[in-house]
C-alpha cells in the first residue's frame, strides 16, 4: 500500500502534537524560517492576536505561552516578584536562554497589566526585535472602538510590512482571512465533535492539537486538525461514565497537560473551555470581500469570544456566554481553574459564579501554576464534583 | 496663617502643629464626606471613579458628587479597618491574590458601607469607569456594577506602550467623551452639557496644578522642605480627589505653596507626624505606592534615619504635572483625552526608568528605593527590572522592599526596617568609595 494513501491514526497525531508542545526549541519553527531564506517569525502572547496578518506578511505566527512545567526558571524569577503569576518568568526565560532568538518581533496583547508591562521590558531586553503592545478597543461601537481598532491594525499591518520589506497587500490578507476561516472553523467542528463524543476526543488530546497550531503554518495545522478529526471519528473508544463539564479561567498561563489529563481521570469529561482563545476567538466567518482590516475590526467588536480581558457593557450579559457553553455543550458542570495571581480571571470569577448560581449550575475552582506537579488534591477535588453531579443532578 | 492645637490620640499629647494648608485640606475633606453622605437627602446625584484618569472638571459639569473607592480603602488603611474588610471580601468567595483596594471596597459594602463620618454612603447612581494604567479598574467596577446595577459608563484609555500618544488614541477618547460618556451624564444627571463651563473648570485647574508643581519640585534644595513621598500623599490629595478644577483646591494649593517657601527661606525640611524632620542624610527617590495600614510606623522608618523622599512616581499616579502637562481650556476634551493617557501607570516601563533615572539626576538623589506592593502589578510587574536599569543608568544604589496597600498581612516592620538600614549603610559607602576615590 502506498505509504502516502495511509491515513493516520489519532496516536500518531497526537504523538506529532505532543512532540511539538514539548519541544521547548521551537524546532519546527526554526526549521520552517531557515527553508526559505528572509522568512521572518512572530511571536504573540495570550490571548488574541489577529494572526491573518502575520501570515499576509509571509511570516510565521508562534504562539508563546510561558514554559510549561518542563522548563526550570533559573534567570526568570530574578525579574519577578513571588505574587506574580509565572507565565511571565518563564516567558522571559524563554528569551534569556536564547530559546526566542530566531524570532523577530513579539506582540504582547491587551490582556493584564503584567504582560502589558511585560511588552516595555521586552523592549529593553531584546532591543533588535520588533515589539509592540498590541492594544485592543474596549468600546464596542463600529464608529468608535472600530474606527480606533482599524487605525491599530493598519499600524500593525505597516510594521510588518516594513520588516518583510514590502508592504501587504489587501488581497494578500483576504487570503490569510480565508485560511484562518477554514482553521477556525476546523477547531469549532473539533469543540462541537467533542462535546458530542468526549471519549472519542480527550480533552488532552484535543488541547494537544489546538496546541500544535501555536508553531505550525496554518495551512499545515488545518490539515492536522482534519486528519485527527477524520481519526478520532473512526475510531471506536471505551465510554467512561464521567460527568460532562466546562473549564473556564485557563485563558493565559497553560495548566499543565497533566492537569487536564487528571480531571478525565478524576471523572470529569471536559465538553468546552477557554484554553488557546486565540484558536477560535472570532465565533464566525470574517467576511472576504470588503475592507479586511474593518472586516477584522467588525469581527472583533461582535463576532469575539467573550472573556475576563474584556469590558462586558451590559449588566445582563455578564457570564452568559458560560451559561451558553454549558447548555450548547450539554455540560453538568464548571471548574473555575485559574492560573494563581491571575488579576482577570480571579477577579472575575465571583462575579461568574454569581451567575452560574442563579443558572443552577454547579461549580467548583481551584488555582494552579503552569509548572504544578501535584495532581491528587486536583484529582480528589474533581473526583468529589463528578460523584456529586452524578449523585445529585437530579434532585 | 498656623493654628496650634493638641490632638487627644497622640500619646504624650505632643503638640502638633497644623498648617493653614493642612487645616484648609482637612476641612475640605469633611466638607466633601458630609456632601457625599447627605446626597440622597439634598438630591444630589453621586458618581464613582477612579483617581487615575478622574474626570472631576467634567463631572462636576453635571453637578454629580464625585466617590472615589480608591480613596475610601486608603482611608480604611489609614484607619485600620481595611484589614478586616479585606478578610470580609474573601470570605464571600474573592481571592486572596487580588487587588486589596478591592477587597477593601467590597468587604466595607458588605459591613455597612460607612465613609470616614460615620454615616452611611450613598448608593452610586453612575459608575464612571474612567480607568487609566490598571485593568484592575475595569474588574473592580463590574463588581460593583453587580451591586448597584447603576448605569456604567466606560472611558477607554489606550496605553502608551510605544512611549508616546497617537492621534489615534486622542481621536479615540474623545470619540468616547462626546459619544458615550457626556450623553449618558447628561441622562443620569439631568444637567445639559456645557463646555463653557468645563473650560472654566479646567482654567482652575491649571493654577492649581502649577502650584503644585512648585511644591514638589521645592525638593531640589537641599535640605528639601518636603517629603515628596510621605507627604505629598497628602499634598495630592485635593487634586488627585474631588477638588480638581475648584476655588477650594487653589486656595489649598495656594496655602501650600506659600508655607513650602517659607521652610525653604528658613532653611526647613520636611514637616513629619513628630514634628520638623532632624538632619536630611539621605535623599531618595521612591518607586511605588506607600503601604497605608502602617503608615505612619513606615514613615518614621526614613526620617528617624535623616532619609527624606525628594521624589515619587506615586505622587504622579492621578496626573504627571511635573514633566509640562497642564489641562488647557481651549481644548476641553482632548486635554482631557491627554491627561488620561498621560498619568503614570498608564506610561511604559521604559518611560517609567526614564523619569526615574531623571529625577534621581535632577533632584540629586542618593539612590532609588521601591515599595513594592503586592496588590498592584500595575506598579509591580518590571519593577526588578527597573531596578537594575536605574542603577545601571544612574550609578546610584537601589533597593526593594514589599509591602501591601491596605492589607496589614503583608506588612512586615522588622523585614522592611532591616533592609532600609542595609540600605542606608550601603549608601554611606558608596559615599566613602566616592570620597576615596576624589
Amino acid at each position: 500500500m502506498d505509504a502516502s494513501l495511509k491515513k493516520s491514526t489519532t496516536v500518531e497525531i497526537v504523538a506529532r502534537a505532543n512532540a511539538l508542545f514539548e519541544d521547548l526549541s521551537f524546532a519546527a519553527a526554526r526549521e520552517w524560517k531557515a527553508a526559505k531564506p528572509g522568512r521572518k517569525v512572530i511571536g504573540y502572547m495570550p490571548i488574541y492576536i489577529p494572526r491573518e496578518l502575520i501570515h499576509a506578511a509571509d511570516m510565521l505566527a508562534l504562539g508563546v505561552l510561558g514554559g510549561g512545567d518542563q522548563l526550570e526558571v533559573i534567570h526568570g524569577d530574578a525579574y519577578y516578584q513571588s505574587y506574580i503569576c509565572r507565565i511571565p518568568r518563564s516567558t522571559v526565560e524563554l528569551g534569556v536562554s536564547g530559546r526566542l532568538d530566531f524570532v523577530d518581533g513579539m506582540l504582547f496583547p491587551s490582556i493584564c497589566d503584567v504582560i502589558r508591562n511585560l511588552s516595555g521590558m521586552w523592549k529593553m531586553m531584546f532591543p533588535h526585535v520588533y515589539v509592540r503592545y498590541f492594544d485592543v478597543p474596549q468600546n464596542y461601537r463600529d464608529d468608535i472602538g472600530g474606527n480606533y481598532y482599524v487605525n491599530e491594525l493598519a499600524e500593525l499591518r505597516h510594521d510588518l510590512g516594513e520588516l518583510r520589506g514590502k508592504p501587504i497587500t489587501d488581497d494578500e490578507l483576504r487570503f490569510s482571512i480565508a485560511l484562518y476561516n477554514e482553521n477556525r472553523r476546523l477547531v469549532r467542528e473539533l469543540y462541537a465533535f467533542r462535546a458530542e463524543r468526549p471519549w472519542q476526543a480527550p480533552a488532552a488530546e484535543a488541547y494537544l492539537v489546538l496546541r500544535a497550531g501555536m508553531v505550525l503554518p496554518v495551512e499545515e495545522h488545518s490539515a492536522m486538525l482534519r486528519d485527527y478529526l477524520a481519526a478520532a471519528r473512526a475510531e471506536e473508544r471505551p465510554r467512561r461514565d464521567n460527568c460532562r463539564v466546562v473549564v473556564t479561567g485557563a485563558f493565559c498561563e497553560q495548566p499543565p497537560l497533566n492537569l487536564i489529563k487528571s480531571l478525565e481521570l478524576a471523572g470529569c469529561y471536559v465538553v468546552d473551555d477557554d484554553l488557546l482563545l486565540v484558536t477560535r476567538w472570532l465565533t464566525a466567518d470574517t467576511p472576504i470581500e470588503g475592507d479586511p482590516l474593518r472586516n477584522l475590526a467588525s469581527a472583533f467588536l461582535h463576532q469575539s469570544e467573550a472573556t475576563a480581558a474584556k469590558y462586558e457593557p451590559d449588566l445582563k450579559e455578564k457570564g452568559q456566554h458560560l451559561v451558553r457553553a454549558v447548555r450548547r455543550s450539554g455540560a453538568e458542570g464548571v471548574i473555575f481553574a485559574a492560573p494563581s495571581f491571575c488579576d482577570p480571571a480571579l477577579l472575575d470569577r465571583p462575579m461568574l459564579q454569581h451567575v452560574l448560581k442563579d443558572a443552577g449550575i454547579p461549580y467548583i475552582a481551584f488555582k494552579y501554576a503552569e509548572n504544578s506537579g501535584q495532581m491528587q488534591p486536583i484529582r480528589e477535588q474533581a473526583g468529589t464534583f463528578s460523584d456529586s453531579i452524578k449523585l445529585w443532578s437530579g434532585t | 496663617m498656623t493654628t496650634t492645637f493638641v490632638t487627644p490620640k497622640v500619646a504624650a499629647a505632643k503638640e502638633i502643629v497644623k498648617d493653614a494648608s493642612m487645616m484648609k485640606q482637612k476641612e475640605m475633606m469633611a466638607g466633601h464626606y458630609d456632601r457625599l453622605t447627605s446626597a440622597p437627602q439634598i438630591g444630589a446625584k453621586v458618581a464613582a471613579t477612579f483617581v487615575p484618569g478622574n474626570l472631576n472638571e467634567l463631572i462636576m459639569c453635571f453637578d454629580l458628587v464625585n466617590n472615589l473607592p480608591e480613596v475610601n480603602a486608603i482611608q480604611n488603611g489609614l484607619r485600620r479597618t481595611s484589614g478586616a474588610f479585606v478578610l470580609e471580601a474573601e470570605k464571600i468567595g474573592h481571592s486572596e491574590d487580588v487587588c486589596t483596594y478591592v477587597k477593601s471596597d467590597i468587604g466595607m459594602m458588605a459591613k455597612g458601607n460607612m465613609a470616614p463620618n460615620g454615616k452611611k454612603f450613598p448608593d452610586p447612581d453612575v459608575l464612571l469607569l474612567s480607568y487609566t494604567g490598571c485593568f484592575t479598574f475595569m474588574k473592580w467596577f463590574e463588581l460593583l456594577r453587580e451591586q448597584y446595577k447603576c448605569e456604567t459608563i466606560m472611558l477607554h484609555t489606550p496605553y502608551m506602550g510605544d512611549g508616546k500618544i497617537t492621534k489615534n488614541m486622542t481621536e479615540y477618547m474623545v470619540k468616547q467623551l462626546k459619544e458615550e460618556v457626556i450623553p449618558k451624564l447628561e441622562r443620569v444627571s439631568g444637567v445639559k452639557f456645557d463646555i463653557d463651563r468645563l473650560r472654566e473648570y479646567l482654567k482652575k485647574s491649571v493654577k492649581a496644578e502649577d502650584d503644585l508643581v512648585r511644591v514638589l519640585q521645592s525638593a531640589k534644595n537641599k535640605p528639601s522642605p518636603i517629603d515628596a513621598y510621605f507627604g505629598a500623599i497628602y499634598y495630592i490629595g485635593p487634586i488627585f480627589g474631588a477638588f480638581r478644577g475648584t476655588d477650594d483646591a487653589i486656595e489649598y494649593y495656594k496655602f501650600l505653596r506659600a508655607e513650602v517657601e517659607d521652610r525653604l527661606a528658613h532653611g526647613q525640611g520636611p514637616v513629619t507626624p513628630d514634628g520638623d524632620m532632624g538632619k536630611e542624610k539621605y535623599r531618595l527617590v521612591v518607586e511605588g505606592p506607600p503601604n497605608y495600614t502602617s503608615f505612619r510606623q513606615f514613615w518614621k522608618m526614613f526620617y528617624d534615619e535623616g532619609a527624606v523622599v525628594v521624589a515619587s512616581s506615586y505622587s504622579k499616579v492621578g496626573g504627571v504635572y511635573d514633566l509640562g502637562f497642564r489641562h488647557d481650556p481651549d481644548n476641553p476634551l482632548e486635554t482631557l483625552a491627554e491627561y488620561c493617557l498621560g498619568v503614570y501607570t498608564n506610561r511604559s516601563l521604559p518611560m517609567r526608568i526614564d523619569m526615574l533615572s531623571r529625577y534621581i539626576e535632577e533632584y540629586e538623589a542618593d539612590g532609588l528605593l521601591i515599595n513594592s506592593i503586592k496588590s498592584c502589578n500595575s506598579f509591580s510587574a518590571g519593577q526588578l527590572l527597573m531596578m537594575r536599569e536605574v542603577e545601571k543608568r544612574t550609578g546610584k544604589p537601589a533597593a526593594f522592599i514589599e509591602s501591601d496597600l491596605v492589607d496589614p498581612r503583608y506588612f512586615s516592620a522588622a523585614n522592611i526596617k532591616n533592609r532600609l538600614e542595609s540600605y542606608f549603610q550601603m549608601i554611606e559607602q558608596k559615599r566613602a568609595g566616592a570620597l576615596a576615590a576624589a
